[in-house]
This record gives structure tokens, sequence and C-alpha cells, in this order.
């Protein structure tokens, strides 16, 4: 591998890592979850699943550290 | 059937795996083996141990006129290496024995939602950006006080054997019973008694919290119209954000906190300039009082608003800020490495009457310095959101005990940013306006008067400090905040920038450090409304559901209401606020520490494992005697900056006798608030050490009947064999990597053991 792939694909990884830590991955992971289940459950949209993640935090409060 | 299972006492099971499947989990035998020691690892260990040795022996033996902060930094990060490498492990293989064949909740319990598992290391730095906030930043700056190194050894040794070891518990607890809380493992292992006193404290520990954070931000803020007004520009700021997220581009995270962060640098450059104007500083230039009902209507707001409009994209912007403003906090150490003049111990290390906060050594030190040691807030995270993302059972040990290690480091940083400062520029900055009266001249005589040797502090060197900053005044400001980013900016401006530089850097530090508490406040204020809810429900039904506009409202006011007013009395305060307020705190959060370390006592009994009792036991015994003599001595002690009571006698006595004024305190109005808050203070120091001392006792009972019985009825789940693969540590191993290779030609959905729905 050249420098120029091995910077990429570091770069690739590391755009990676900050997405999972932000939690950006999380419509992908309930889409392979999804797909590994089969369970009969209406397919969320991304659009409704973001919605649906945000307003069950409001039902399920977590607290943040001081 | 290919799974057996046999309950013993101790609640572990053995369990078989799905023969068809590659191997879910590394052999002990294998695992043995990769621990073993060869020349190059002992040689390496023998280098971490010398240099970690010849730091600390610069640190505490070598007396310099200076000593250079990159010593902090190798005598941390040594010391962590060998407590995570040898302690760590020794807790993982004698006292909690996880067993990657067994699934985690995050498999067992898979949902695509709550329960998903995570890559290591990306929960890795979810689970520190949840636990790592304003607190490990603000206690070492004011246990400062007492000199560097009563703080650095408490902070690297504490964390060792006390704070990682319950954040590692609590995680591994937590995971082994389907990701349960706190709360609910206190009702189960300690029965209803010791249950409802670890609710009550949590309760009232929520209040104490945000209202102390709360004060720091409003003295951080307070007659600074470019803090102010950069701080209120994070509110439309994330409003947009969540706008974005919800109608325009959901999910796109990463994009949006881009765009929000190059907002908030944009706040803070654009709050230098409205400052400079006319209109600006007339404008935002508030006094603290103003401030602390700003936030305290802000709070109720931000309560009751949705999610997503506000906490949510606070909490991206906060993430991202946290983990971008450490990393370059740790690298600019490293590459400034500045010189430190503070003496090993100070004048005040063995006095009860210093000016940052009142009282000894021991205990008080130990409480001042809560988050980044030892810090039972904690405890709440590690039995909320992370447990239910573990993917295997042994990555607990890299996640709940390896991220305690971070924060600890991020609080050596603040130490040392705060110790790298001028020491007549941080006692002027620290003691309260009562005793400096708030100006240049009387700040200068009265740190002069405080007999510090090598220390003469000239009044103009304050007006410039704060013209460097971009400040009115840095005369008073308490609270560890604006020491924090002044230490900061020091630092960091001679890395970029230069002194045209500093007031950009202050008014980050002061930025982040208000986002983290503002986001804090909120989430707090929400947890604690849920909480009341829910208690409340147990005698009117219809408070339980939480989408009761009426109850959620009426809970979310009572909350605010109290934290409110310990706030506005920390405002108000004619003694200074935070140095009578802070130990509250200390000690609040200390008393959380010691409920999580009992309901782990009661649990690690119950499993039989009575000869590694002491793991648990050390730090609790510890915790226990820090806060029960810090409560007595609040609550007892005849000295009035000390006790509570002490000072609220001094002043009834003195308004009694007819006095208008009574030490610090001009008016009769202002010994009047004295004696009110006093009152408040004192009680609240009862009521903790009441609960502590019922929950401890609880857990004895229970760890006695369990010594007695040979252990205990389990709690956890049952154990479900596993079907997936992960490796424990930062790095796989030779083993994991030749196990991972197995897996790879497998399809990437993967067969839970049983469905979530």
């Amino acid at each position: 591998m050249d420098a120029a792939a091995t910077l990429a694909a570091g770069a690739r990884a590391f755009t990676a890592y900050v997405q999972g830590v932000l939690g950006e991955d999380a419509y992908r992971k309930y889409l392979q979850h999804r797909e590994a289940t089969h369970c009969d459950e209406p397919l969320l949209t991304e659009r409704e699943f973001w919605r649906d993640r945000m307003d069950r935090q409001d039902h399920n409060p977590q607290g943040r550290c001081c | 059937m290919n799974q057996k299972r046999r309950n013993n006492t101790t609640g572990t099971d053995v369990l078989v795996q799905d023969p068809q499947l590659p191997p879910v989990a590394v052999e002990p035998a294998a695992v043995e083996r990769a621990g073993r020691w060869t020349p190059a690892k002992i040689a390496l260990w023998v280098a971490i141990a010398l240099l970690g040795g010849v730091a600390w022996v610069v640190l505490a033996v070598v007396r310099g006129e200076t000593v250079n902060a990159v010593w902090f930094v190798f005598a941390a990060v040594c010391t962590y290496l060998i407590g995570y490498r040898f302690y760590s492990k020794v807790i993982e293989k004698f006292l909690l024995k996880p067993n990657d064949v067994r699934a985690t909740p995050a498999e067992y319990k898979a949902d695509g939602k709550d329960y998903v598992a995570t890559d290591r290391n990306v929960l890795f730095g979810h689970h520190f950006a949840a636990i790592a906030g304003a607190g490990p930043l603000v206690g070492p700056v004011l246990a400062a006080q007492m000199g560097y190194l009563p703080g650095t050894i408490w902070i690297i040794v504490g964390v060792v054997l006390a704070g990682a070891v319950q954040d590692y518990l609590v995680l591994f607890f937590s995971m082994r019973r389907g990701g349960r809380s706190l709360g609910q493992m206190a009702r189960e292992e300690l029965g209803v008694i010791g249950g409802t006193a670890a609710l009550v404290a949590t309760l009232l520990i929520m209040i104490i919290i945000v209202a102390i954070l709360a004060l720091v931000v409003v003295n951080a803020l307070g007659e600074s119209a470019w803090g102010v007004f950069s701080v209120s520009m994070t509110i439309p700021i994330a409003l947009f954000m969540g706008c974005y997220l919800r109608f325009w581009r959901p999910g796109k995270v990463t994009e949006v906190s881009i765009i929000g962060f190059v907002l908030l640098i944009a706040a803070i450059i654009g709050g230098g300039m409205v400052a400079g104007t006319d209109w600006g500083s007339a404008f935002f230039h508030l006094d603290r009082t103003t401030i602390a009902w700003g936030i305290i209507i802000y709070g109720f707001i931000a309560a009751v608003l949705p999610v997503w409009l506000l906490l949510a994209p606070r909490d991206y912007l906060s993430t991202f800020m946290k983990i971008g403003t450490i990393v370059m906090l740790a690298v600019a150490i490293i590459v400034v490495r500045p010189e430190i003049t503070v003496p090993a111990f100070s004048e005040f290390a063995g006095k009860e009457n210093g000016p940052v906060f009142a009282g000894a050594l021991f205990p008080f030190l130990f409480v001042t310095i809560a988050c980044g040691a030892l810090s039972g807030f904690h405890a709440l995270i590690s039995s909320g959101t992370t447990p239910k993302l573990i993917e295997k059972e042994r990555q607990t040990r890299f996640i709940g005990y390896g991220g305690m290690l971070m924060e600890s480091f991020v609080a050596i940083m603040a130490l040392v940013a705060a110790v790298s400062i001028d020491r007549g520029i941080y006692f002027a900055m620290n003691a309260s306006a009562a005793s400096t009266g708030g100006t240049i001249e009387g700040a200068a005589a009265f740190v002069n008067s405080l007999g510090l040797t090598g220390v003469h502090l000239d009044p103009s060197t304050l007006a410039q400090t704060a013209s460097d900053v971009g400040e009115t005044t840095v005369v008073s400001r308490t609270g560890g905040a604006p020491t924090l980013a002044v230490g900061l900016s020091h630092i960091m401006h001679q890395l970029i920038g230069g002194t045209a530089m500093m007031s950009f850097w202050y008014h980050f530090a002061i930025m982040f450090e208000a986002l983290f508490i503002l986001t804090a406040v909120d989430a707090g204020t929400r947890v604690a409304r849920f909480m009341l809810q829910d208690s409340i429900g147990n005698f009117v039904p219809r408070f339980k559901d939480t989408s009761w506009r009426v109850g959620s409202w009426l809970c979310t006011a009572v909350m605010v209401a109290g934290w409110g007013a310990i706030l506005i009395m920390g405002v108000t305060d004619p003694l200074g606020g935070i140095n009578t307020l802070f130990p509250l705190f200390g000690i609040a959060n200390q008393l959380l520490a010691s409920i999580a370390l009992a309901v782990c006592l009661a649990i690690v009994a119950k499993r039989g494992s009575f000869k590694y009792l002491w793991m648990v036991a050390l730090p609790l015994a510890f915790v226990a005697v820090v806060t029960i003599t810090a409560s007595f001595q609040k609550i007892f002690s005849p000295v009035p900056a000390v006790g509570y009571w002490a000072q609220h006698n001094a002043f009834q006595g003195a308004l009694d006798a007819g006095k208008t004024e009574f030490g610090t305190a001009k008016t009769t109005a202002a010994m009047e608030a004295v004696v009110r808050n006093t009152t408040v203070q004192g009680t609240l120091s009862i009521i903790f050490v009441v609960l502590s001392i019922v929950v401890i006792i609880a857990a004895l009972l229970v760890t006695w009947r369990a010594f007695r019985n040979g252990g205990g009825t389990s709690n956890e789940d049952p154990a479900v064999p596993s079907r997936i693969f992960a490796p424990a540590g930062f790095l796989a191993t030779a083993e994991e990597k030749a196990i991972r290779a197995q897996w790879a030609g497998r399809p990437a959905g993967r067969t839970p053991a049983r469905s979530g729905h």
C-alpha cells in the first residue's frame, strides 16, 4: 500500500470512529439488526427512525456527568 | 439442545456455545498463555515502572524552585498503565470473572435501538464523553490551594484503587442485570430501607450537583459581556442544529456537529467584538443574580422542551468539544511543558482556614476533588446506557476501568493548568468577594496579607491579566472555571496565537465548560423530574404517566425550584458562595459513591467471593470515613469557617446582641441571609450523613448475612450463550485476530440467541 492509500484508509477509519462516537451509525445498525432478525414490525424509514430515537429519549432521560 | 446450564450458589453459569459457530470467546488457557511473561514484556514494564517512579520522585521528593509539568504527565500515565495492567486484571480474574461465552444484554436483548452491540473503541469514546464533564475540571483547581502534591496523589492513587474500581464494578454488575439502574440494583440488593435511602440520596444529590454546577457558570459569566454573549448564543445554535436534524437532514450528526462547532467559534469571536461596543457591553454586562435567574428560567424551559430541540444537539456539540479540547490540552501541555512554581505543599495544607475552600486537608481535599479520583455520579452513567451497548463481557475492564483512568487524566491536566498560573493571581481569583472587596487593590492587599512565600501581588498584575483575557476584572471569579480558563489560555497561547489570542482561549475554555454544565443542568433536571414523578406515582398513579403535561411540568418546577433556591443562595451569600457550598457538592458526590460501592459490596458478598471482598471494602471504607468525617465537621465543628452550625450560631448570636454588622456581613439583612443559608446547608449535611450511614449499614447487614450463609441469591439475568465474537481490549491479541479470521467468512447478519421482539 502506498502512502496515499494508507492515509486515505486512516482518514476513513477516523471518520468512522467519530461517527460511531457521535452515534451517526445508529440507523445503519438498526437496519442490520432488522435484516438479521426478520421480525414482522414495519421497518422504520431513516426519518422515522431518528424521530423515534429522539422521542424515546423524552421518556427515558439519561444523566450527564458533572 | 446445544446448551447446558448449571446454576450454583454464586450465580455463575457454565455455558457451552453453539458448536456450529467459530469460537465466541478466547479459551481461558489461551488468555493465560497470552499473559505469559517474555523478556521483552518484562523490559517494557520495568521501563514504565522506572519512568513512573522517577516522575513521582521528582514531584514528591526533589525540592527545586520549579517542577516541569511533563513530570505530572509521566507520573499519571505510568501509574495508570500499571494500575490497568495489574490491578484491574486482578479484579477481573478473581472478583468479577467475566465470561465471554455468556451473551451481554446488547446481544440477548438486541432491539436495534437501545440494546445494540457497539464496537469497544467507539463505546469507550461514548462512555468517556458521558462520564467526563465540568467536575474534573473544577475540583482540582480549587484543591490547588493546598499545593500541587496532595491533589495529584489523590487523583492518581484514588482513581486506581477507588474511582476506576467503582466504575468497573457498577458497569459489570449492571450489565449482568440487563442494564438495570443503580437505584433498581440498590432496591434489589439492599432491600426497601436501603433502596429508599439510596433513592432519596440520589434525588437530593441531583439537586445539589445541578445547583453548584450552575453556580460555577454564574460566577464565570457575572459582569462578563463577552462570556454572556457567546454562551447565550449556544441556545440559538442548538435550536438550529435541532431543526436541521429533525426536518432537513435526519441522522447527519457529524455534519451538523461540524456546522455547530464553526458557529460556536464564530460566537466566541463575535462575543469579543460585541463586548467591545458600547451597546454590547451595556446590554450583556449582567450582574450575577440576573444571570442566576436567567439560568433558572432556562433550566425550566430546557427541561420541558422536547429532547430533539435543545438537549440532543447540545449533546453532540459538547461531545465534539470535549474530546477535541482535551486532546488539544494534552498536546499543549506536552509541547509547551510549563514550569510550575507552586510548592508541593502550600501554607494552607496544614491549616483549615484557606480562602478557596475551608477545612483541613483530611477530609476536605478528598471531597473537593471528587470527579477525577472517585465520582459517585459515574455509577448512574455506568448503570445507564453503557451496559446496554457492551458487546462482550470482558470488554467491561477496558471501558469501565479504562474510561475512568482517562477522566482522571483530564483532572490531572486541569490541575496542571491551575498550578501553571501565578499563585498571587490564583488566590486573587479564588478568594471570595467578601475577602477581596472585589477590587484589584483589595485583592492585592488580601493576597499579600496571606503571608505566602515568594508571592507579592501588584494590583497592576491583576489589571493586566484581566485585559489579556478580555475581561473587566478577574478578582474573585470563584468556582474554578475562570481559573482553569486563565491557565488554559496561559498554556495555549504559547502554542497557538501568542498574547493576542489569550482572550480567545480564555473564552473558549469558559464556553466549553458552560456548554457541559448547561447540558448537565438540563439532563439532571430531567432525570430528577422522572425520579420524582415515579416516586409520587406510587401514591398518585397518574404521575407515572410521563406524557401527562401537568404532572411533568409540576415536577420539573419542583426540581428547578430546589436547585434554583440553592443557586440564588450561593450567588447572594455574604460569605462567598463557592467556598461554603462546594464541600456540599463533594460530599454529595462521594456519598453517591459510597452508596454505589455499598451496593457492589452486597453483590460481591452474595456471589460468595469473600476472599476478595477487600477490593470493594477498601474504597468503601475510605469514602465512608471521608464523607462521614467531612459531614460531622460541617455539622459539629466549633470553627465558624468549617462548621455550618457554628457559623449559624455566631451570626444568630450577633443578631440577638443587636449588632448591625458581623464579620464579612455588613448589614442586618446580610446577617439574616447567613443565618438562613447556614440552616439550609447544615440541614442538608445532616440528611446526607444519615442517608449515607443507613445505606452503609444496610449493605453491611446484607454482607454479613451472605457471609454466614456462604453466599446469597443472585439477581443476575439468566445466562444465555453468546453467538458473536469481539476482542476484549483496545488492540486485538494474536489469538483474537485468529478467531476473528474464522468469523470473517460468515455473513454479517448475526442471529441473536433470543429476539428482542
